[in-house]
């Protein structure tokens, strides 16, 4: 794939900013400000996440089991509400108006969690929180595709989630500064919430350039689709005719059906390292950690080395990750291997598989493309978590782990065939 | 750019008003926090004093009140609950004690996460041993003879389909101080036959006095049951569906739990079960009940309810357990009885 995107000619304006060194040099301004929007937003929503299990239980005196049943289908729906965001926006030719509507929607979530008093009520807002996370996803995803040449994606897609993961490590820290200096203080980290996540909203307003005005980055998100005609439902399934994206959302679909969701991760990892419980929040701001660090060096390396390259590579980090685990050593490195293994994993394929649609999916369907391979891969994730969990039940944890590592190496030879280069490549 | 700077002063003046706005909603809270921590006009008379768990006919309990006893654990004389109260200087979020041996379960707030720990105390409430827990305190039990205890806690984000929660319930033999960290290691036998998952769920432990036995509420697949288990055989039997938060009764023939009327729905009646007949008795408290009741004797039961429009505070009630009478308010702002 990568050498469809190296042969397109790099847009205007690209190359001299190329010219500038450090992580963000070459990095389209708007990639900044959507990073900077996610960054904000991330601090508001990992602020509640981080508190709203404590707050369930020690406020509200919440029996919190039976409220997980729900979950799954919320992952569902946001599912599909990503398929209905890519495609509005697409179709109403504004991604900076559905990610607003979706960064909004979210926004208003936040206060409303200090009302719902009952599970029904919290499940609800939860749920339209997660709607609004659904109808940004692929939008914002593509500004930050359209803004940026095809030879720079995977470094612009690494800078967006390392600003992002930025955020969400940096929640917690908020949420329980708010909590130390007064006790039981839900509310307040729920109004800091709902302030923080409406800065972002302001940011994303004033400073992501929309639909009218004079672009200031180069290919801002209406180049291309400026004179069309409006995008049809049939137009957006059209894509699915295209074999390079039906290879990568089939991949992606493919690899996400053996990708043990990372709760299990980090459970197998506690479990199998005999890592003392109360550690066990701290394991995902492990994985976040790397993440953050490698995002956009492993992504610039995608750019450069082919994006096939590192995203097959990326699932081969998370085979030996897994391989890691069965084996488990008595190693007191183990945990810190694992979580590394798992940071780079992310760091290959979270913003690389984006990164790779630039050059398949045509501007004016940017965004029901990016939609349709990020559809498909969140609910093959979903179905490998049902799966595993009854593979758990039914032959324990290590052999489910086996199964998924077995099934993952298939899938990634096969991934591996399907998007081999066309003839054409070197 | 002047477009650019009319975007850049609005930006500088919602900073400074959302600023100003989260400042003054956590500055509000902390006041809030700072009043909890202040004595109020027309509470009950706490005062500091010597508690120890061999003292006889007094209610130990965690102190809701407001003022500096605020979390601590404090005794009334059982004869005279509403009267002055003797706090003694550990804080707990849950608490049980039984023949000298104290439970006290503990949380703080930490930089990334918040901090729990179990302590076991001997009857003078000095901690014998400290425990870190893996979430946030539930329930807490201590076995007749003070030799088992146990506790549940809730542990967020491990479950597949979801971001949220399971339970971890631990059992403690003080006397070899051996700690068996959950629960779900036990084999269990479901409707007679072996039966395993991995949404398997322990919480609210009860003894009995044999030293061996317990009770406890076992969820899988979206049902609760009653289970009866062994320590020594690490094994579990389940008996009936529905049942939560056990708590058997002094003579060991009755367990007093809390059903849940409406699937799907935090609603729970609490309710008698007779472990000989199966039979089961509708107390008469009206409210929801979501606590582990306590016998305060062989006929009544005492349970915490969330204080009327207070948030976060809870008074204990009592209520015969044969299902006749009516609810009596025992001790307000207070939760964790436990009988000495």
């Amino acid at each position: 794939m990568y050498l469809t995107d190296r042969s397109a000619p790099p847009k205007a304006g690209a190359a001299d900013q190329g010219r500038r060194r450090g992580p963000v040099s070459g990095v389209a301004p708007v990639v900044l400000v959507l990073g900077t929007v996610s960054l904000i937003t991330d601090i508001s929503s990992e602020m509640v996440t981080a508190v709203l299990p404590l707050y369930l239980v020690t406020t509200l005196g919440f029996s919190p089991l039976g409220f997980g049943t729900l979950d799954g289908v919320y992952n569902g729906v946001s599912a599909l509400v990503q398929l209905t965001g890519g495609h509005l926006a697409d179709r109403v030719r504004n991604h900076k108006l559905m990610a607003g509507l979706g960064y909004g929607l979210s926004a208003l979530c936040k206060p409303l969690l200090l009302l719902a008093g009952s599970v029904g009520a919290l499940g609800t807002v939860l749920a339209l929180d997660r709607t609004g996370k659904g109808l940004r996803t692929a939008p914002r995803d593509a500004m930050i595709s359209l803004s940026t040449p095809a030879g720079r994606q995977g470094r612009a897609f690494g800078v967006h989630r390392a600003m992002d993961t930025t955020g969400a490590l940096l929640g917690p820290l908020t949420a329980f500064l708010i909590l130390r200096a007064a006790a039981d203080g839900y509310d307040a980290v729920f109004g800091v919430s709902a302030c923080v996540a409406v800065l972002g909203v302001l940011v994303l307003v004033l400073f992501v350039p929309g639909r009218r005005r004079a672009p200031d980055a180069p290919g801002a998100p209406e180049e291309g689709t400026a004179g069309r005609q409006p995008v049809r439902v049939r137009e957006a399934l059209a894509l699915l005719r295209l074999p390079r994206l039906r290879a990568l959302a089939g991949c992606a679909a493919l690899l996400g059906l053996t990708t043990v969701s990372d709760a299990f991760v980090y459970l197998l990892l506690q479990r199998r390292a005999g890592i003392a419980e109360e550690w066990f929040p701290l394991l995902p701001l492990g994985t976040a950690a790397v993440f953050l660090l490698l995002a956009v060096p492993v992504g610039a390396l995608a750019d450069r080395i082919g994006r096939r390259t590192v995203f097959l590579a990326g699932h081969a980090v998370l085979l030996t990750g897994y391989a890691l685990l069965l084996w488990a050593p008595a190693a007191p490195a183990l945990p810190f291997l694992v979580l590394a293994l798992h940071g780079v994993f992310y760091a290959a394929t979270d913003g690389v598989l984006p990164a790779a649609l630039a050059g398949v999916v045509p501007d004016h369907l940017r965004a029901s493309g990016l939609a349709i391979v990020g559809t498909s891969q969140a609910l093959a994730r979903f179905c490998c978590s049902l799966a595993f969990g009854a593979a758990w039940t039914l032959w324990g944890p290590g052999p489910a782990l086996a199964g998924s590592a077995a099934g993952l190496l298939c899938c990634a030879v096969a991934a591996g065939v399907v998007l081999r280069p066309a003839d054409e490549a070197r | 750019m002047t477009s650019t700077r009319r975007r850049l002063l609005v930006l500088v003046a919602a900073v400074l008003v959302l600023a100003g706005v989260g400042t003054g909603v956590v500055l509000h809270a902390a006041a809030r926090a700072d009043r909890q921590n202040q004595p109020q006009t027309g509470g009950p008379a706490v005062a500091d004093g010597q508690l120890t768990l061999h003292q006889k006919k007094r209610l130990v309990f965690v102190n809701g009140a407001a003022g500096p006893h605020r979390t601590a654990v404090a005794s009334v004389a059982s004869a005279d609950p509403k009267g002055r109260r003797t706090a003694s200087d550990l804080k707990c979020a849950r608490f049980y004690a039984a023949a000298g041996t104290g439970v006290c379960l503990q949380s703080t707030t930490g930089v990334l996460k918040q901090s729990n720990r179990a302590l076991l105390l001997d009857a003078n409430l000095r901690t014998r041993h400290t425990f870190a827990l893996a979430g946030t305190p539930s329930r807490a039990r201590v076995s007749p003879s003070g030799r088992f205890a146990a506790w549940t806690v809730f542990v967020s984000g491990e479950s597949y389909s979801s971001a949220f929660f399971s339970t971890r319930t631990s059992v403690l033999d003080t006397r070899t101080m051996k700690l068996t960290p959950s629960l779900e290691t036990f084999s269990v036998v479901r409707d007679g036959k072996p039966y395993h998952a991995s949404d398997i769920n322990f919480w609210g432990v009860t003894f009995a006095a044999d030293d061996d036995t317990f009770y406890a509420t076992l969820n899988t697949g979206n049902k609760t049951y009653l289970v009866r288990g062994s320590m020594s055989r690490r094994t579990v039997t389940t008996l009936v569906e529905n049942v939560e938060c056990p708590s058997l009764s002094p003579d060991g023939t009755r367990v007093a739990f809390k059903k849940r009327i409406l699937s799907r729905t935090d609603l729970w009646h609490e309710y008698v079960l007779d472990l000989r007949t199966l039979k089961e008795t509708p107390l008469a408290e009206r409210h929801s009940v979501d606590d582990q009741a306590t016998w305060l004797d062989d006929h009544t039961i005492a349970y915490a309810l969330p204080s009327q429009g207070k948030v976060g505070t809870s008074d204990l009630w009592s209520v015969p357990a044969d299902g006749t009478g009516t609810p009596r308010l025992l001790i307000a702002g207070a939760s964790s009885p436990a009988p000495l």
